[in-house]
């Protein structure tokens, strides 16, 4: 099979090319001739195809996305913003912590275990290659119907996975979800979020930059692991009798990454990069077109010289494979031989594959010819932008229209029943099944990890500095009105931070979509996208970066629009927190924020089968004034927790069954109060002592409490609702295990 | 060209959790002929020519020593054309 | 007193380790797998992870590194040895210790605050404990499930060379609820569960893990 270089390109202007089966439109192949001035080599058009895919381009989201710049509010504590691998904040005392979330889904359908465990190990390289010291994951999972057959498939393996990958490399697992509901039956979502720390002088970018120095290849050979389109064109290349290629799954080895990590922290360490690029989606089309694009514009690689696992892969597919595990570096000449040496300690893969030029050419050569001259930045950057239509989807308006109509618990034998209820729901219940599968104290610096309502790492053992994250979404009242969502799940993620004492500081977001081709998705995305960035504008909470996951679809049949918010905060002293449950008998229960009627979108709504209604309208202005008591009350508080999902009855569950203190507490219209899920509100519990300091801190900050009860006993009891703690921890802990054993 | 094979199983004696886990999976399938299951492993090397004794000698030992852990399993070796 | 910590390619828990050896009261040493130097110390913690990704079986390879050698020679000749998790899987891999640590008995990686019983404090890293003394420790593995033949079994418990067992439900298969165990002399030990990450409550379940470490400098004053 004849090598297509660049030089038979310019002869064969009329080869016919499988562009379309590639993913590329026809204006969009065309466009490539255009920016070359001649057709591409097969390797040039599969590198174009894709990295002006979806899923690398963001052409479908990228016009409203631009959003978060325009409308990016003042803030000091930004080191890095959007387009680097991820967002650096500056959190004081000289350290810079990096984090973001990112999705996995469709992997993890095929490949449960597989999907997931890259999914983690595609975030932390992310981090590793901003130059810090990843410290923690988080794992927001959302599955079809928690009793379906198919969940059974897929849940224990995408946890296992999380937990495989994730407890080989070392990082404890702070927090995350698991969500249910039809709509994500095909389509469930893997959403990894890693944070990591470093000094601010440790701060790496994705640039080649400097003429001579050298480009860099570490960590895992290459194989043919996640080729997706290119096996058909490697299938054309071959001819007939050749063996056909199946794409096949990308594979991951933590134990790969985990030396991978420690190598590349000694090679940070010692200053010997200029720029790093991970190697995620797209490979080393990716790699080489955006470091050459961050840096001084040009870049000759000698794809020849990649390290191989497998000799038969030919160059379309080395550049578009996904095999984990590699890093690509930009070293001084000066360096790279105390470069080789430490990867050399660490038994780790490592080949110089080129270097940087000056000029506008990313020049890629197979055994000394050119089969890829292309001016990076188109690669990388200037892909198809799209302004696909929207249009509000007619079932807004019917829902909105309708009143959700669920009972309302009354007597004592109701108000029990629906409190077991909820506590037993799959969405609520108790999640050790998942989350006892993940290391919490790897590292020994977790403060906070499930069920805590952020998770929280303490990044200096002296000063006892610490960060604490926080990842929340609710796809309900995203589908009821996507914009208020949106502002919504930025809310509770900030205010989840604030329960435990620490200053909500940056954003980071996961956005999961159905199919950007149907225009009400793309209405429901654009709303998303603006009430998030009006969200965070209004509360000062810049976006470092994130990601957007579309297509998250099964025939007609869209996800619930399912943005997925992460909050990061800084607590000054760890030791200060305040944790999310009481201990003794005998503190006063409050509620902060005040309980209005919202029971649409709601998970007793949802158990219900409702799907109507209103979504609330958020009051961020009043959210905000609530962070500032809940850091003011840190100094007393004996406990705080943010009600969510489940409202004051699964607030109240989640709290005497954390320590087995019992609660009494006296509630008007008791029904309303425990089911109605009213932004804007936690439980606090205080030594009775405090009360008029709670009370100045409400009228100062104008937000009402109500004084619930005290805390003691064996029991939660709710007016004449008497329930015990023994009944109501089973009733929460044995959903999972009957689900999934 | 020759393989040599060795195969690896956890002693009968031994807690085998993996294998208990196949064969209760196996029937949910409807797979109903298994009695039992029992999982191990698999070492497949390869040499030039034909294994001499001495070879497949130094395979016994590498399969005692390194390949296997005899204190909680059993090795076979086997030559495979 | 100076500790050794061994880091392999792939052990998790050694910042831990060093950590706790410091909170104990002694300087924490780093050791390098490949080095063949255990740079005069006067013991030594193998501590928890995956070294070299589980590969073939926990701690099979590890156990051939070039600083396992001196570690074999000098356990034999008496310095006290403590192998957590991981470490406790290459200790049995190098027979210093017997029996083999399997695959958990419900096939899941198992993250829980577990209590156990201390129930032979006579050992160079146990004689900071009463004796039958509960404690709370973190217990995070997939393979922690101890096997031996009834002969092994009858000999580590006639002979009283179980230094820990589980408290209450057996967390995952281990025969007898063994959680750990000693060589004859008592200077090796064996412990699944991870004592580093409970040596204080902000961090951890308690501060019980820690008398593993305060234990050794008893036991060198001797």
């Amino acid at each position: 099979m004849a090598l297509d270089t660049v030089a038979i390109a310019q002869t064969t202007p009329d080869n016919s090319q499988p562009f379309a089966e590639l993913g590329l439109k026809p204006d969009e192949y065309a466009r490539i001739k255009e920016i070359l001035g001649r057709r591409p080599t097969s390797s040039e058009l599969a590198m174009y195809s894709v990295m002006w895919s979806e899923h690398c381009s963001y052409k479908s989201s990228k016009v409203h996305l631009k959003q978060f710049g325009e409308k990016a509010p003042k803030s000091d504590a930004l080191l890095v913003g959007i387009g680097e691998n991820a967002g650096v904040v500056d959190v004081g005392q000289g350290y810079a912590v990096t984090f973001k979330i990112e999705s996995h889904n469709h992997p993890s359908f095929v490949e449960p275990y597989q999907g997931a465990a890259t999914g983690v190990g595609g975030i932390v390289r992310d981090i590793l290659t901003m130059g810090a010291r990843p410290i923690a994951v988080m794992d927001p999972l959302r599955f079809g119907p928690a009793d379906a057959p198919d969940t059974r498939r897929v849940l224990p393996g995408i946890v296992a996975g999380v937990g495989g990958y994730g407890n080989c490399l070392g990082l404890p697992n702070i927090g995350g979800e698991v969500t249910f509901d039809e709509t994500y039956a095909g389509n469930p979502l893997v959403n990894a979020l890693c944070v990591g720390v470093m000094k601010h002088s440790d701060i790496k970018l994705a640039k080649a930059a400097g003429a001579g120095n050298l480009v860099v290849l570490y960590g895992a050979k290459t194989g043919g692991d996640g080729i997706g389109g290119v096996s058909v064109l490697a299938s054309e290349t071959f001819g007939a009798g050749g063996s056909t290629k199946r794409p096949s799954v990308q594979v991951g080895d933590p134990f790969v990454e985990k030396v991978l990590i420690e190598c590349s922290l000694e090679i940070f360490a010692e200053d010997l990069v200029v720029g790093i690029q991970d190697l995620g989606g797209a490979g080393l089309s990716c790699a080489t077109s955006e470091l050459a694009s961050g840096g001084s514009g040009g870049m000759k690689v000698q794809l020849d010289k990649v390290p191989l696992r497998d000799p038969s892969l030919s160059p379309e597919e080395i550049l578009m494979s996904e095999s984990q595990e590699r890093m690509c570096a930009i070293v001084e000449p000066s360096k790279i031989d105390r470069f080789l040496e430490i990867c050399k300690k660490w038994d780790v893969t490592v080949t110089v594959i080129g270097e940087v030029t000056d000029g506008n050419h990313l020049e890629i050569t197979w055994n000394g010819e050119l089969i890829v001259d292309v001016p990076p930045r188109t690669v990388a950057h200037d892909g198809p932008v799209y302004n696909r239509p929207l249009a509000q989807p007619d079932y807004i308006n019917q829902v909105n229209s309708q009143t959700v109509n669920v009972p309302i618990p009354v007597t004592a034998s109701e108000i029990k029943a629906a409190v077991l209820k909820l506590a037993a729901a799959p969405n609520l219940a108790d999640k050790s099944w998942v989350t006892s599968q993940y290391d919490k104290y790897v590292q020994g610096n977790t403060i906070q990890s499930q069920p805590d309502d952020s998770g929280m790492i303490r990044i200096d053992e002296t000063t006892n500095l610490g960060v604490a994250i926080s990842t929340d979404a609710n796809a309900n009242w995203s589908y009821l009105n996507p914009y208020q969502g949106a502002k919504l799940a930025l809310a509770e993620a900030a205010r989840n931070i604030a329960t435990a004492g620490a200053r909500p500081l940056a954003v980071t977001n996961c956005l999961n979509f159905g199919s950007p081709e149907d225009p009400g998705v793309m209405w429901q995305f654009a709303e998303s996208v603006r009430g998030l960035a009006d969200g965070c504008l209004e509360m000062g909470l810049p976006v470092t970066g994130g990601n957007v996951s579309f297509y998250n679809q099964t025939g007609s049949v869209a996800i619930l629009p399912t943005p997925v918010i992460g909050v990061l905060g800084v607590i000054q002293d760890v030791r200060t927190r305040t944790p999310m449950s009481f201990t003794s008998a005998g503190l006063d229960l409050y509620l902060v924020g005040q309980t209005q009627e919202d029971l649409a979108g709601s998970e007793w709504a949802f158990l219900h089968n409702q799907r109507v209604g209103q979504a609330p309208e958020a009051d961020l202005q009043r959210e905000m004034r609530l962070i500032e008591l809940l850091l003011e009350g840190n100094s007393f508080f004996t406990a705080a927790h943010d009600l969510s999902q489940g409202g004051l009855s699964a607030g109240l569950t989640e709290m005497v069954l954390r320590h087995k203190v019992g609660a009494t507490v006296s509630l008007e219209n008791p029904g309303v109060a425990l089911l109605s899920e009213t932004p804007g509100r936690v439980i606090v519990a205080i030594n009775p002592a405090d009360t008029s300091k709670l009370e100045a801190l409400a009228i100062k900050n104008t937000i009402a409490i109500t004084k619930l009860g005290t805390t003691g006993g064996d029991s939660l009891t709710i007016n004449d609702a008497v329930i015990s703690l023994a009944e109501l921890s089973t009733a929460h802990t044995s959903t999972f295990p009957k689900l999934f054993g | 060209m020759a393989k040599i094979v060795v195969e690896v199983m956890l002693k009968p004696e031994v807690l085998e959790p993996q294998g208990n886990a196949l064969a209760a999976a196996l029937p949910r399938l409807g797979f109903n002929f298994a009695k039992s299951v029992r999982q191990g492993k698999r070492f497949e090397i390869e040499i030039d020519g034909e294994p001499t004794p001495a070879q497949l000698a130094e395979v016994e030992k590498a399969a005692e020593v390194l390949l296997s852990n005899p204190v909680i399993e059993n090795y076979v070796v086997r030559v495979e054309k | 007193m100076r500790v050794g910590v061994i880091t392999f390619p792939g052990t998790l828990d050694d910042r831990d380790a060093a950590r706790a050896v410091g909170a104990g009261g002694a300087e924490a040493v780093a050791l390098w797998h490949g080095d063949a130097d255990l740079k005069s110390v006067d013991a030594v913690v193998l501590p928890g992870g995956f070294s070299y990704g589980d590969y073939l079986r926990c701690g099979a390879i590890s156990r051939f590194a070039p600083v396992m050698q001196l570690v074999i020679e000098a356990a034999n000749k008496g310095m006290p040895v403590l192998g957590i998790c991981n470490g406790f899987q290459v200790l049995c891999e190098s027979h210093l210790l017997p029996g083999a640590l399997t695959r958990n008995s419900d096939l899941h990686f198992l993250c829980r605050d577990q209590e156990i019983e201390v129930v032979n404090n006579q050992t160079a890293w146990t004689n900071s404990f009463k004796q039958g003394e509960k404690v709370v420790i973190p217990l995070k593995n997939g393979e922690g499930s101890f096997q031996c033949d009834d002969q092994t079994l009858a000999m580590l418990e006639g002979e009283g060379r179980v230094i820990a067992r589980y408290v209450g439900e057996n967390p995952n298969g281990s025969r007898n609820l063994i959680a750990g165990i000693s060589n004859a002399k008592g200077n090796v030990v064996g412990l699944m569960p991870h004592p580093e990450h409970a040596i204080n409550e902000l961090t951890g379940p308690s501060a019980q893990g820690l008398g593993f470490f305060t234990s050794i400098l008893n036991a060198m004053v001797k």
